[in-house]
């Protein structure tokens, strides 16, 4: 009863090499690129120390990164989470130093499970204001950013907050320094934290519900998709992911002040579109996002350990990535 | 190779033997096709057929692989992106290309803003404006902005542009599928006028009865091939949609099925209001297909958005087989059986940017979880079962919803809203902007649903479609339900006087 003749104008052919989305290899290949060069600047580069080094140092970026992939993908933008890993830090050690818990394992554990706790509610402050008060992400989390940062300048009056008891900082220095099977803990935490956000975008419903919010919110809503929920709990998983990176964080230093995670979130934002991830919501590339992270460390350590660009134009370097890094995503686009 | 044209006459613009490939794929196989000075040509086939592509390379979007366009006789190149609207070649798209905070006026003059010492002479273009609005008999406001203009308006501001720019060949790719019938008067008016000072036109439409009416020749494609070329009057509406189809367009509408009068009532409407909607009522019976006709923006939509619960609304109640739904809950509304779905396929429906599969399972993802997660075999087993279902009919079954023809788009949606297993569906515009084939198609669809026992509700500004489908038709009129037609009243003349204001029920 109809005709034969309406099927699409794509070709009949078997899948090849050419249906591999060139923008989810990109950033891959221009990491194995900087690699290369890498090493060629200075046979140090490739060491497996010096690599581990440069992952291990990646890690809260990379790690707040993950979370910005889920924001990004549903088409959303975070600005807040430098102020966050600050203020979530400076209550962590306040709360450490001030004893309510006598024995030292157990109050290391109460102050992590607090962190997780702020940091999840720091992001659905920053949901509920996006989605609820219906203002445009980018003012909300400026205005939030704002907060958490003035927040955290009151709370140490200016200074620092230190770690005080000597006891708890030797406790906690392995969640940092340790290594377990003679991988570093950061670099353990970034690959768990990774495979889970990848199996929730991938593999759930929620995952799938964020790329059908951030393709397009009318189309979700009209598929019956709670779409306001599905945005704020992508600003909670931001939120929980910058906790994470501030229990790495404290037992680096064991110290904060008003300047932690200064424009942190222009790095984990320039991680989440090296990595391929769409600016404008939809796709989200959750390996893409580490291996972006990783480029960011990696052109750092190279410049570095190279001794014709001054390491002072580390920030002109990275913006530069980001402008390129939205070009080649432009460029390398299947039309639709 | 080209019928009935006036040998002494030159055509402004001729596609001789125009082919074209898109990568390995060819989608127009050596086409001629010519337009003489103030005629309008109908370029007609089934969505696929290459029209669009065609209508591209004929106005510079697109360059043909092999063959050559002629310009007055003369072989050109024409420019890309637009460029070509200097030589007097306008297309009006179908998608609007309309900035939504310029005005009217600023909208026309965009590009070719007038200035006087380097200002820009606003008076001028407003007065100029006006001119134009006013020669096509439009009400429109040449200071209002775009974003505040109904959609036929838009469409209005659309054709007064491509008349401003002096076009001597104008392409309008479905011009008529968001007008109203009196807006479609006036266009058609006005593009006869233009006509007769020498303007040519291509008309790219599926409504055969507007071909017939206001063309002068048609020229039919099919795959991508030329079929046939001959003036209007030598052919008829079942003459073209047999060449667009290739084969005898056996009944178009299925048998219609009557519910028993005494079956039960799934759906009720009471004083619903909403927005525009004033107190509108009505039920729907099991098994029955319900039709809503009336005038583009008489409030169909917004009844249905609000039945749904994707709007608000401000009084009424809705009830699901003696359940009633809390206002403004799609959700609660789905898992109480009744899908939407819209007639906005590419904003609304779908992701045009994903897969078929991720849209098929997009509103029931949760019938493919295991262990609370996502079960890609059973995602995929869903997908073959819809194909064959819908007859979906892709060649490469990774492509992108974006790149589908409207027909296969269309089943797509509808596949996806069956997902959830509904038996109350409501379907906005089943129809808009597909070819005569998979209408057909979507009408068996329709009833077959209906003779399963589900319950359908038919929005339809084709009134061919609400005759031919319902059993009932409720008509529209400035937000309210002016007129329930059953059986034998069921007919154009009368569902146009109630939708006209001529009639009115006071009953319902």
């Amino acid at each position: 009863m109809t005709s034969d003749t309406q099927a699409d104008a794509s070709p009949r052919r078997a899948r090849t090499w050419r249906d591999i989305d060139l923008r989810a290899v990109a950033p891959f290949a221009a990491l194995f690129l900087l690699l290369i060069v890498g090493a060629m600047v200075n046979p140090n580069f490739i060491g497996l120390n010096n690599l581990s080094n440069v992952a291990t140092r990646s890690a809260f970026i990379a790690i707040i990164a993950v979370g910005a992939t889920f924001v990004i993908s549903s088409g959303d933008l975070d600005l807040s989470v430098g102020s966050m890993v600050a203020f979530v830090a400076s209550i962590m050690i306040l709360f450490m130093n001030s004893g309510v818990i006598a024995d030292p394992g157990l109050m290391l554990l109460a102050a992590m499970v607090l962190t997780l706790v702020i940091g999840s509610l720091c992001g659905l402050v920053n949901g509920l204001i996006t989605t609820l008060g219906r203002i445009e992400p980018f003012i909300a989390t400026l205005g939030t950013m704002g907060i958490y940062r003035g927040l955290t300048t009151w709370l140490s009056q200016g200074g620092a907050i230190t770690l005080r008891s000597a006891e708890q900082q030797a406790l906690y220095r392995p969640a940092y320094f340790g290594s377990v099977l003679g991988l570093p803990v950061p670099i353990l935490v970034i690959l768990i934290v990774t495979a889970i956000a990848a199996f929730i975008l991938y593999r759930t419903r929620y995952g799938r519900h964020v790329t059908a919010v951030g393709s397009s919110r009318d189309v979700a809503r009209y598929s019956g998709i709670a779409v306001d929920r599905v945005r704020t709990m992508a600003f909670i998983i931001q939120g929980l992911c910058v906790a994470i990176a501030v229990l790495l964080y404290v037992p680096r230093l064991g110290s904060t002040s008003a300047t932690t995670g200064m424009l942190w979130e222009l790095q984990a934002i320039t991680a989440v579109v090296v990595g391929g991830t769409a600016l404008k919501g939809g796709a989200g590339r959750v390996w893409g996002t580490i291996c972006g992270a990783f480029i960011l460390e990696l052109v750092g350590n190279i410049m570095l350990l190279s001794n014709f660009i001054s390491e002072y134009l580390i920030g002109a370097i990275q913006g530069t990535i980001i402008i390129i890094a939205m070009l080649v995503q432009r460029s390398l686009a299947r039309k639709t | 190779m080209i019928a009935g044209r006036d040998e002494a006459r030159q055509p402004v613009l001729v596609g001789e033997r125009v082919s074209k490939s898109f990568g390995e794929v060819q989608v127009l196989f050596s086409v001629d096709f010519d337009v003489a000075p103030g005629e309008i040509h109908a370029l007609m086939g089934e969505n696929g057929a290459g029209k669009s592509t065609l209508v591209k390379i004929l106005s510079g979007f697109e360059q043909p692989t092999s063959g050559r366009i002629l310009l007055d006789g003369e072989p050109v190149v024409l420019p890309r992106n637009g460029a070509a609207e200097s030589l007097g070649i306008v297309i009006i798209h179908q998608e609007f290309n309309l900035a939504e905070h310029l005005t009217v006026a600023e909208s026309l003059y965009l590009g070719r803003e007038v200035s006087r010492f380097g200002i820009l002479d606003r008076r001028f273009m407003r007065r100029q404006t006006r001119r134009v609005l006013d020669e096509l008999g439009s009400h429109i406001d040449e200071n209002a902005l775009i974003g505040s203009l109904a959609v036929a308006d838009k469409q209005m501001v659309e054709i007064a542009k491509a008349i401003s720019r002096d076009a001597r060949i104008i392409f309008m790719d479905e011009p008529t599928a968001v007008l109203s019938r009196d807006e479609t008067a006036i266009l058609f008016r006005e593009v006869r006028k233009l006509r007769e000072k020498g303007t040519s036109f291509v008309f790219v439409s599926h409504k055969l009865d507007e071909v017939m009416e206001l063309t002068d020749r048609v020229t039919v494609l099919r795959d991508g091939q030329w079929v046939k070329t001959a003036p209007t009057t030598a052919l008829d509406g079942e003459a073209i949609a047999q060449l667009m189809v290739g084969r005898e367009l056996s009944s178009l509408y299925p048998a219609k099925h009557e519910p028993d009068v005494d079956e039960e009532v799934v759906l009720s409407v009471k004083g619903l209001s909403t927005g525009y909607v004033r107190d509108a009522s009505f039920d729907l019976r099991k098994g029955e297909v319900l039709g809503f006709s009336g005038l583009i923006g008489s409030g169909r939509t917004e009844l249905m958005e609000a039945v749904a619960g994707l709007r608000q609304r401000a009084s009424g109640e809705v009830a699901i087989r003696g359940k009633r739904l809390v206002p403004g809950d799609f959700r609660a509304a789905n898992a109480e059986g009744l899908a939407y779905m819209t007639k906005d396929r590419k904003g609304r429906g779908l992701l045009l940017g994903e897969g078929m599969t991720v849209n098929l399972t997009l509103q029931a993802i949760d019938q493919h979880l295991r262990h609370g997660y996502l079960d890609p075999k059973s995602e995929a087993k869903a997908m073959l079962r819809a194909k064959r279902r819908f007859d979906i009919r892709v060649r490469d079954d990774h492509v992108r919803a974006g790149r589908m023809s409207g027909g296969n788009q269309q089943k797509l949606l509808l596949a996806k809203i069956m997902e959830i297993e509904p038996n109350i569906i409501i379907i906005d515009e089943p129809t808009r902007g597909i070819d005569v084939g998979t209408k057909q198609q979507i009408y068996h669809f329709i009833a077959a649903l209906a003779r399963e026992g589900r319950s359908i509700i038919v929005v339809s500004s084709e009134m061919p479609e609400v005759i031919g489908l319902c059993t009932r038709v409720a008509v529209m009129r400035e937000g309210r339900i002016v007129g329930m037609l059953e059986g034998e009243e069921i007919s154009e003349q009368q569902i146009m006087r109630y939708a006209a204001g001529l009639r009115r029920q006071l009953a319902s």
